[in-house]
């Protein structure tokens, strides 16, 4: 049985299509990635999943269950860490993960255990009676991570889980999702629009404009641009080009300054240029592809520049997050 | 029904009440503040010496004022929980949405019940004399009156997206509320067009019964309802209040 199984999902808000017929299945176990620019449907993908949000059309399943069917279900099984914080800054760390546990009926037994010991695992322990609005973003984070998993969820949601974080939190808090999946063996969904968090998943589906356009392993998907970028500055870029095609037969295109060539296997094909040509070459560079340019392969821009044109990130999941409340609630 | 969340919930409101030192100063100052400095003023240009002073008769007033104010605001921590994301970890948990609204009733009411019957406290200073049979009464009604306001607060709360909102509430809602219950003066003395909102005004009945229990002089300055009147009429709104929040809450 699949830990996720969806089929032709669609959700349109007031007739704006954000989700358009999304289908995949994510097994037991595996690190499932979640990859697009923001308001490419991933959230309300994420929320559908979670019995937040209805879908207009097309089913979803969690652990079997029915996301629209069989809503109380779904919510035992799963445990879920949003874009931003939803702690109770009032309440110790201690506090707020005992709010949790009882939420999912556990006993006082169960839940001093499990808080104890997933207190150690995500490295508060020693805060445990500290209220939680002293806590930085990072320990927040993991605190919210940790509270995910008391109840032992059979999937793990992640959205987002290090947005707004420094680059030395993010590194901490991916080692230690790496070590949750080796440790409790739970299904981890996550979405995510930085290149790198998303290497860390065996599989990784990329959407945009609430499709999606490819799914497979991170290596499988650089591999299918088939080849390394290599850049070249000379002396006399023009007459270069004309030796690369007539004495290698690789094609170049010519940048503002220097030369861009696609090449199968940078490594190998460096060393004989620089031997070959009797330009003088006086800068080489290898870039190896990354998942950026997989997106920019597919869909012909940067992940980056939505996020810039959207005008940052936060005000956008800010936006989001109030829309899928008042639906909700009203 | 979960209770363990229901407990859970409550415990979560009390804590944060008494955490929050801003609130509970405001609690405490807020009907010493009328009762001695509004109270003491009036109490010289209103001559009801027959029938005890100004004062005994603004307590009554004042606890119905605390318990309205402590009830609405209580409420206020749903649109706080919604503005700040605490809510979802809510709704993505196998509690029912009436297991949260049982859970937001219940603290509200015995915050309000906390804050109402410890003004009790004041009324051997200004010479009103209360027993067991009045304080069990007034447990009674403070709890009745707390529930029902509560319950409105929540229905409010569920149609508000922003602290914001709670602004207009306030001013709109509560303050006139307050204004047009008998708390601060009798209600038959007043203009026939403000005398029709108070008789709409379920608190108005809320502090007649607690005039009922507290003030026994006669006059003027007593309760204008019979007590079983107060009763059902209280006694409904929360019904009908409560019936409409839970609803509220169950949209999507």
């Amino acid at each position: 049985m699949a830990a996720i199984e969806v089929r032709d999902l669609v959700k349109n808000y007031n007739g704006f299509p954000a989700v358009r017929g999304v289908s995949f299945s994510v097994e037991e176990g595996e690190v499932f990635g979640f990859l697009g620019p923001n308001g490419a449907g991933k959230t309300t993908t994420i929320n559908i999943l979670c019995t937040l949000l209805s879908p207009t059309s097309g089913h979803a399943f969690v652990n079997g269950y029915d996301c629209t069917g069989e809503p109380g279900r779904v919510r035992s099984s799963i445990g879920l860490v949003f874009q931003d914080v939803t702690l109770d800054g009032e309440l110790t760390a201690y506090e707020n993960l005992k709010f949790h546990c009882y939420l999912y009926n556990m006993t006082r037994r169960l839940t001093e255990e499990r808080i104890e010991e997933m207190l150690a695992v995500v490295g508060l322990w020693e805060r445990k009676d500290d209220f939680v609005k002293n806590f930085s973003g990072g320990m927040k984070r993991r605190l919210e991570i940790g509270r995910g998993l008391l109840h032992r969820p059979k999937v793990l949601f992640l959205d987002e889980p290090t947005l707004g974080l420094d680059p030395q939190t993010r590194f901490r808090i991916w080692q230690f999702i790496g070590g949750l999946k080796e440790k409790e063996g739970s299904t981890i969904f996550m979405t995510t629009h930085y290149m790198d968090e998303a290497e860390v998943c065996g599989r990784i589906a990329i959407i945009d404009n609430g499709r999606i356009i490819a799914c497979a392993s991170p290596g499988a998907l650089k591999n299918s641009l088939k080849g390394d970028t290599v850049y070249l500055k000379t002396a006399d870029d023009g007459r270069a080009q004309v030796e690369l095609e007539g004495k290698f037969g690789l094609a170049s295109k010519r940048l503002e300054s220097g030369l861009k060539l696609i090449v199968p296997n940078g490594e190998k094909v460096i060393p004989k240029i620089l031997s070959g040509l009797a330009v003088e070459v006086n800068e080489v560079n290898l870039k190896k592809p990354s998942l950026d340019d997989v997106f920019l392969h597919l869909t012909g821009r940067e992940i980056r520049d939505e996020e810039s044109a959207a005008g940052g990130e936060r005000p956008k999941a800010e936006r989001g997050r109030k829309r899928v409340a008042r639906m909700i609630m009203r | 029904m979960s209770y363990k969340a229901i407990y859970v919930i409550v415990s979560r409101e009390f804590k944060r009440f008494f955490r929050q030192r801003g609130r509970l100063l405001t609690t405490i100052a807020r009907p010493v503040l009328w009762l001695f400095i509004v109270g003491a003023g009036l109490m010289r240009i209103i001559d009801v010496r027959a029938h005890g002073n100004y004062m005994q008769f603004m307590l009554p007033g004042v606890i119905g004022m605390t318990v309205l104010f402590s009830s609405i605001f209580s409420t206020i921590s749903v649109v706080w929980d919604r503005e700040f994301g605490f809510l979802r970890e809510m709704l993505v948990s196998p509690v029912s949405r009436v297991t949260i609204v049982a859970g937001k009733l219940l603290s509200g009411t015995s915050l309000a019940l906390f804050q109402g019957t410890a003004l009790l406290l004041i009324a051997p200073f200004i010479g009103l004399g209360v027993g067991i049979k009045e304080i069990v009464l007034m447990v009674f009604l403070i709890t009745l009156v707390s529930f029902s306001l509560t319950a409105f607060g929540l229905f409010i709360a569920a149609h508000l997206d922003s602290l914001e909102g709670f602004n207009v509430i306030m001013n709109f809602i509560v303050l006139p509320m307050f204004f047009l219950s008998g708390a601060l003066y009798p209600v038959e003395n007043l203009p026939s067009f403000l005398r029709y909102l108070t008789f709409v005004n379920p608190l108005s009945y809320g502090i007649d019964s607690f005039k009922h229990v507290l003030l026994k002089g006669g006059g003027t300055l007593t309760s204008e309802f019979p007590l079983s009147l107060d009763i059902i009429i209280v006694g409904v709104f929360a019904a009908v209040m409560t019936y409409f929040s839970s609803r509220a809450f169950e949209r999507r």
